[in-house]
């Protein structure tokens, strides 16, 4: 049999190509991302990238409902945005098997909060399964498919990001065809959920729900590592091979199929055990519902709730040790908009002309870091346009200092357009960014609707951001090169002074599609001669530049700037060079305040 | 060795993942259990990057290695290899390029790069090999190939079989550029002499 070593998104790639899921549909989000990229290369799925989270799910739906086996996949606040046909799944139940695969991101390393969706499984009473390996990632999924058709459920496959990102052995199997089902006869009762419907199959739920407490009991998945009986532990997901490191001898309760919960075999196991303890990042998920039974069970007592857990903090845990931190004094490299970014410019201008900005989500956000200190707001996709709304009404038309909203030529597909309706149509005057880099560049530059390319490669209509402005009625469209900075100033002055609402388009392609194409770029020189080293440049926080700090001069390191010239517009004393030119900009930019 | 665990650092954007991919590669070759861990998902490059590889002949529990465990560091980035620091067991070897990159906190003034990075960390770890960048670059003829030289030098340190290293290597670089990666790996393999 042939082994690869897979990523647990690559396994769950395999996982639903090997049992057959004809259908695959998710928008990009960390650590859930490499999912759908991985499917795409297996030509029997088709897969697409959807609008938004809502979207790929109902397509998913969809196809369930007619019979298919579906899969989709989304970041945990992904299921934020696909929360509402989630809840309603859970009652209809579906034809062909469905999986959701929610990637949750303990220690959010490229998220903006840490839910933990696992509470999702019991709120929407849907059972679910948790891989601790690729392996697993890879057998959870068939088996999520089986358990959907045979229960008549969704089923929620849930990861996180180590599970996601980390590679381990997988042995691969060749793809089975699912049985084949005629289309599927009108059958309203289940498929359409008026009231009267739908409280016939709340009551089904709850026989389903049984059921499946049943299957949890008897599941292998559910398996008992024994041990001696001072120390047990329950446990699941990536927690198990921490476990599995720092206490190799002890007795483990590994849990695959988190809920429903097998509560008789976990009551076994802790009645057998001197001690035991629930090991589980985030929520005390598990503990609270062992708890709840009457299991006694110790958990979050020892075991800390914040971000990620490893071999070190489970063993010290356990055994109470408190290691001393070492206080090291190193500085932090924090990731920048990458030298030659798009949104550069957007910022510059903003933070000279002194705007107070309402952000979203993107590589964008990174506008909230020093140099450029420029985002004030920011709290998920969409907002960035419908806050603005909010704020300006608030104060009446006319808040204390202007405001501006951004979103990214993503996002706003994904959830822009819905608040820029409401602008419009509510008589708001917002001034409001489209940074559109042609591109979902923050997770990896993914297509979408305005790129005119399909997630399958092949060539798609091109929906046109300017048009889908103007026919949600914004009189005042502007298209702009965020590198001209003189244009862009300009226009960002005449549309925050005017009384109706303006979109701002700011065009040019992440710099990482320019690599793509292959783009020779030609660095900018400083003058070491003129450069006074008053470090004005660097405000444009470019990782590109770098001050010698023996030498009291800037330097733009070769290798890596591509003589965009945004920084060179600020520079006092025109010391930059361009192709052995000296760049003379026409208008000095500032760093804050107009004059 | 049973056990092999090596911590890969740098900067996003210098090579520290196909690095990894290559490593680990080489591991299930060479009929090791593996697991390899890195947080990745942000597309914009010069952040710090770390990968975990963790080889071992039985089984690979965690795919993060606990502190002070590591036998190898290999750093792209003199300050990554600094920080990278607590992993290294007490007999670890490190391998690291001399190469300095300011982070933007440190350009700004915020911050101060640490002065003499290579003489404190060789002061508590006898087996520390820093190479200077820039020769090295000049010898192998390009600065893409840094990578390749770094996994040569680690190659020096372990009994694993020089044609597993090449056929993995020739399988993942780009085809025009074999014979050159082929001659980083051979001159990294002479860190130690
Ligand atoms: C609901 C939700 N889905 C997905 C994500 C993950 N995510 C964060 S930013 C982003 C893409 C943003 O693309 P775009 O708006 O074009 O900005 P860019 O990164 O290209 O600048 C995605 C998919 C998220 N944070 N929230
Ligand atoms: S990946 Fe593209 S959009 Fe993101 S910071 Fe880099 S250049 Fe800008
Ligand atoms: S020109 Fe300036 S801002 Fe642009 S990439 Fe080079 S150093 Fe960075």
């Amino acid at each position: 049999m042939e082994k690869k070593l897979l990523s647990g998104n690559e396994a769950i790639a395999r996982g639903a190509w090997e049992a057959g899921v004809v259908l695959a549909a998710a928008y990009p989000g960390t650590p859930s991302t490499e999912i759908l990229e991985n499917i795409a290369k297996y030509k029997d799925i088709y897969s697409e990238w959807s609008t938004n989270e809502k979207v790929a799910f109902e397509v998913a739906l969809g196809a369930a409902f007619s019979g298919k086996r579906s899969i989709c996949a989304m970041k945990h606040v992904g299921l934020n945005v696909a929360a509402d046909p989630y809840f309603t799944a859970s009652y209809t139940g579906i034809e062909g098997g469905f999986v959701i695969v929610s990637a949750d991101d303990p220690g959010m390393h490229s998220s903006q909060n840490e839910q933990d969706n696992r509470n999702y499984a019991k709120f929407a009473k849907i059972p679910m399964l948790e891989p601790s390996d690729s392996q697993e990632a890879k057998d959870f999924v068939k088996a999520a498919l089986e358990i959907s058709e045979k229960y008549d459920t969704p089923v929620l496959l849930r990861i996180t990001t180590r599970i996601a990102h980390s590679k381990s052995i997988v042995e691969l199997l060749p793809r089975t065809e699912a049985p084949q089902k005629p289309f599927p006869e009108k059958n309203p009762k289940k498929y359409v959920t008026i009231p009267a419907h739908a409280r016939v199959k709340r009551a089904k739920i709850e026989e389903r729900s049984a059921a499946l407490a049943e299957l949890s009991e008897e599941i292998p998945l559910n398996k008992e590592e024994s041990g001696g009986t001072e120390l047990g532990f329950i446990t699941s997901g990536i927690s198990y091979q921490y476990i599995k490191e720092s206490f190799p001898e002890a007795a483990v309760l590994k849990l695959a199929m988190t809920h429903p919960l097998p509560f008789k075999k976990a009551g076994a196991f802790v009645k057998k055990m001197k001690r035991t303890v629930v090991v589980e990042e985030l929520d005390a998920y598990i503990e609270t519902e062992l708890k709840a039974r009457g299991i006694t069970v110790e958990g979050k007592n020892v075991i800390p709730v914040l971000g990620e857990l490893n071999t070190d903090i489970v063993r010290n845990a356990i055994k109470d040790i408190r290691p001393e931190k070492p206080a090291a004094n190193i500085p932090v490299r924090p990731p920048a908009l990458c030298p030659g970014c798009p949104h550069r410019g957007v910022f510059v201008v903003l933070r000279e002309l002194g705007l107070r900005v309402v952000g979203d989500i993107g590589c964008y956000t990174l506008g909230v870091l020093p140099p450029l200190s420029s985002i004030d707001w920011q709290v998920c996709m969409g907002a960035g346009i419908s806050m603005v709304q909010g704020i300006e009404k608030a104060w009446k038309d006319a808040p204390a200092e202007k405001i501006v909203g951004m979103v990214g030529d993503s996002t706003f597909f994904h959830s822009g357009i819905t608040g820029l309706i409401d602008v419009v149509y509510n008589k708001g005057k917002g001034t409001l960014f489209v940074v559109d880099n042609s591109t979902t560049a923050m997770t990896g530059v993914q297509d979408h609707p305005g790129t005119g390319r399909t997630l399958m490669g092949e060539p798609a209509e091109k929906i046109d951001i300017k048009e889908i402005c103007r026919a949600c009625g914004v009189k005042e469209v502007y298209e702009v090169n965020p590198h001209d900075l003189d244009e862009l100033y300009d226009i960002v002055e005449k549309a925050v002074a005017s009384p109706v609402p303006s979109v701002i388009i700011t065009k040019l392609p992440c710099v990482l599609l320019r690599f793509k194409a292959k783009e020779r770029f030609v660095p900018i020189v400083i003058d070491q001669e003129k450069c006074i080293g008053c470090k004005t440049c660097l405000s444009v926080g470019c990782p590109a530049l770098s001050f010698d700090t023996e030498k009291k001069k800037m330097i733009a390191i070769p290798f890596m700037c591509v003589g965009c010239e945004v920084c060179s517009a600020l520079c006092p004393v025109e010391a930059h060079m361009h192709n052995g030119e000296r760049i003379r900009p026409k208008r000095k930019h500032k760093i804050r305040g107009k004059k | 060795m049973n056990k092999i665990d090596i911590l890969i650092v740098g900067v996003g954007g210098q090579g520290v993942i196909l690095a990894s991919e290559i490593l680990s590669d080489v591991g299930l070759k060479a009929g090791y259990d593996v697991k390899k861990s890195e947080i990745h998902g942000m597309s914009q490059r010069g952040g710090s990057v770390s990968s975990d590889i963790r080889f071992n002949k039985n089984k690979v529990f965690s795919p993060i290695i606990p502190a002070a465990t590591a036998d190898f560091i290999l750093g792209f980035e003199k300050l990554e290899t600094f920080r990278a620091l607590p992993s290294i067991n007490e007999k670890g070897i490190i391998i690291s390029s001399d190469f300095r990159l300011d982070p933007m906190t440190v350009s700004t003034g915020a911050a101060q790069y640490p002065a003499a990075i290579e003489e404190t960390i060789k002061k508590t770890h006898g087996k520390t090999y820093f190479f200077n960048e820039e020769g090295i670059v000049k010898k192998i003829g390009n600065p893409k190939a840094i990578n390749i030289y770094i996994l040569g030098a680690l190659a020096s340190f372990l009994e694993i079989e020089k044609d597993l290293w090449t056929d993995v290597i020739k399988s993942r670089v780009p085809p025009a550029t074999v014979a050159l990666n082929i001659a980083a790996f051979n001159e990294g393999m002479d860190i130690a002499r």
